[in-house]
């Protein structure tokens, strides 16, 4: 974490509005480089809108994106690409027709450009997709395999894979364990363990109390669309986060739920 | 790091669906095949001529081109109703110009491009209006190009193309060490290049592939960067593009511009389409597989023409394939589902 260089990421005041309903009202947030923001909160908190306006797939009614303390307009998701900014979708949204390397580098694919035309390479994705597999512990049987035919969890691996292919300067996961066995979580988080030791910044969406006390430096909770309360992970604990979920504060212990 | 090989894959499948696969990606090649042998065997001495099958290929030209049009349209989910009428305004258009002494090689751009510009008609209206499914837009411009067709020409059929313009449609290329007469149709070389443009195209090509992957789920092609408006509209001016290039067939067949022409013939090349094997809700299907669509078609009519069974029949037949060759994707789902 380098704190004295300014936040990697600050979002100012974001309003988002889907006709008459207001999703997310002036939220502001702070991530700096190698950093692991924890983002907590109901559901339709409006966690997944918030992270949905970072990586240009919706435009926020109103507020500002600021990146290295300059303003930037986020448009579309290949805005937020090319700004370094990668997310993995609650959904995956992947492409099921099309084979594991081709997903990693859909948009993106390795090739050639004549006249204005790229001709992928399709060795070179499939050798790139492999290296870069491996580099993340992650098992396919083929890269050639179509993600259709996957578990849960590998087609999860193969969204994390895409998000981390490019070198990315900030890293958003929307509840990348939800699906996983044990053991694939533990391969998730230690991920995001390596990704913030190389300095990428992650915000980390999810339910689960033990991945957020796991691996992030700071966690901040939405309520009902608007910022509610937020700490360093050493300074709260299991239960007063999960009071925040449920727009309490102050809770420290007797609360019902014990973990969420 | 598991070792990647195909025996493993081929574990993890189910005898149904390895089945199902097999038929999925060769059975319609099964289906020409075998098409080709019951009508040699029926018909010995017309069927199998040089005259015969290159005659084929002359009847399959226009069908062929639309069906590659709706092949794209179709791999992203969508259809294109207009392409019969399309052809008509092109073919029309194109007859008009040349006949009023317009230079030939313009003439020939006048197909393609009246056609992209239809295309882009369909394109627009799909993403800027936001219809909510390209059936209504297509079916909106399938009668307004019909209407347009019908405006500009009064209705009347606009004939004497140019021997120059109608080369494409009807020149011959003639094959002297297979006969006296003996020829090989340009139109089959145009459906050469062009099947071969698209699949290439749509194989390598980095935009082909971005079609299939908006065919396979357009939110995850829109969150990896690609701007899917943007591929629509390319698909239906694509689209709009091959029924010019039918069109081309078309005046070069009759050398005519018909305001009725290619009526229903946007039926005939989604069937190709379907019965090739590319699946109706969008990314999936060959380029391959629509050629044997096509020929599928072209066989069942010129075999029941050889053995004088009534039109009537040959109708009633392609809608039975049609059925077929989705029960088949229908069959393939369910395998995989299971599996
Ligand atoms: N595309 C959309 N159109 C209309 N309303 C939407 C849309 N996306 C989200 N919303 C609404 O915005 C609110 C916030 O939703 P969001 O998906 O951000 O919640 P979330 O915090 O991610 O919840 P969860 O934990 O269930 O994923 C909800 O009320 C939801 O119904
Ligand atoms: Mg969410």
């Amino acid at each position: 974490m380098t704190r004295e260089t300014g936040p990697l990421l600050e979002m100012r005041g974001i309003t988002k509005h889907f006709g008459a309903i207001t999703a997310l009202d002036q939220v502001d947030l702070q991530l700096y480089s190698g950093e692991v923001l924890g983002v907590v909160g109901d559901n339709g908190a409006g966690k997944s809108t918030l992270m949905k306006v970072l990586s240009g797939l919706y435009s926020a009614s109103s507020g500002e994106v600021i990146l290295d303390g300059r303003p930037v307009q986020l448009n579309s998701p290949r805005d937020a690409q090319g700004m370094g900014i990668e997310m993995v979708y609650q959904d995956l949204a992947l492409a099921g027709n099309l084979p594991v390397h081709e997903n990693i580098y859909l948009g993106r694919e390795p090739g050639r450009q004549h006249f204005g035309i790229k001709i992928v390479d399709r060795k070179l994705s499939r050798r790139l997709a492999q290296e870069h597999l491996d580099r993340l512990h992650i098992e396919v049987k083929s890269v050639d395999q179509k993600v259709e035919e996957l578990s849960g969890g590998q087609a999860q691996a193969v969204a994390i894979a895409r998000a981390t292919a490019f070198d990315a300067r900030l890293v958003i996961m929307d509840e990348p364990t939800a699906a996983l066995a044990i053991k694939e979580v533990g391969k998730v988080l230690d991920l995001i363990k390596r990704l913030s030791d190389h300095g990428t910044g992650v915000i980390l969406i999810s339910h689960r109390m033990d991945d957020v006390f796991f691996v992030c430096d700071r966690v901040m909770a939405l309520f009902h669309g608007r910022n509610f309360e937020e700490s360093e992970i050493s300074g709260t604990s299991r239960n007063e986060v999960i009071g925040w979920i449920m727009g309490t504060k102050g809770h420290t212990e007797g609360l019902a739920h014990d973990r969420l | 790091m598991t070792v990647s090989d195909d025996a493993g894959q081929n574990e993890l499948e189910t005898p149904a669906a390895r089945r199902m696969r097999l038929i999925e990606r060769y059975g319609v090649f099964a289906v020409v095949i075998l098409m080709m042998v019951i009508l040699s065997a029926l018909e010995p001495d017309i069927f199998p001529t040089t005259q015969n099958l290159t005659n084929i290929l002359r009847q399959i030209a226009m069908n062929a081109l639309l069906a590659l049009g709706l092949y794209i349209v179709i791999m992203t989910a969508g259809i294109d109703l207009s392409v019969g009428s399309i052809m008509a305004l092109a073919t029309m258009l194109l007859a008009m110009v040349d006949t009023s002494g317009m230079p030939w090689p313009l003439v020939l751009l006048v197909g393609p491009l009246v056609g992209i510009a239809c295309g882009a008609v369909n394109g627009l209206g799909l993403t800027v209006l936001r219809l909510p499914h390209p059936f209504i837009m297509t079916l909106g411009t399938l009668y307004s190009i019909r209407g347009i067709t019908n405006l500009v020409s009064g209705g009347r059929p606009v004939s004497g193309v140019s021997q120059e313009v109608r080369f494409l449609g009807s020149g011959e290329i003639p094959l002297p060490f297979l006969g006296e007469y003996a020829s090989f149709p340009v139109s089959a070389i145009v459906i050469l290049v062009c099947y071969g443009g698209v699949a290439y195209f749509i194989n390598k090509v980095s935009l082909g592939r971005h079609i299939v992957a908006v065919g396979g789920n357009p939110q995850a092609a829109r969150v990896s960067g690609i701007n899917v408006d943007r591929i629509l509209l390319i698909v239906y001016c694509l689209s709009g593009f091959f029924a010019g290039m039918a069109a081309l067939m078309m005046a070069g067949r009759t050398g005519a511009g018909f305001p009725n022409a290619g009526i229903g013939a946007e039926l005939d090349a989604i069937a190709a389409v379907i019965i090739g094997g590319a699946s109706f809700f969008g990314g999936r299907g060959s380029v391959l597989g629509v050629f044997a669509g096509v020929l599928v078609m072209g066989l069942l009519r010129n075999g029941l023409n050889l053995m004088d069974v009534s039109a009537f029949w040959q109708q009633t037949m392609i809608g039975m394939i049609v059925v077929g060759a989705v029960y088949v994707d229908v069959l393939r789902r369910r395998a995989g589902a299971t599996s």
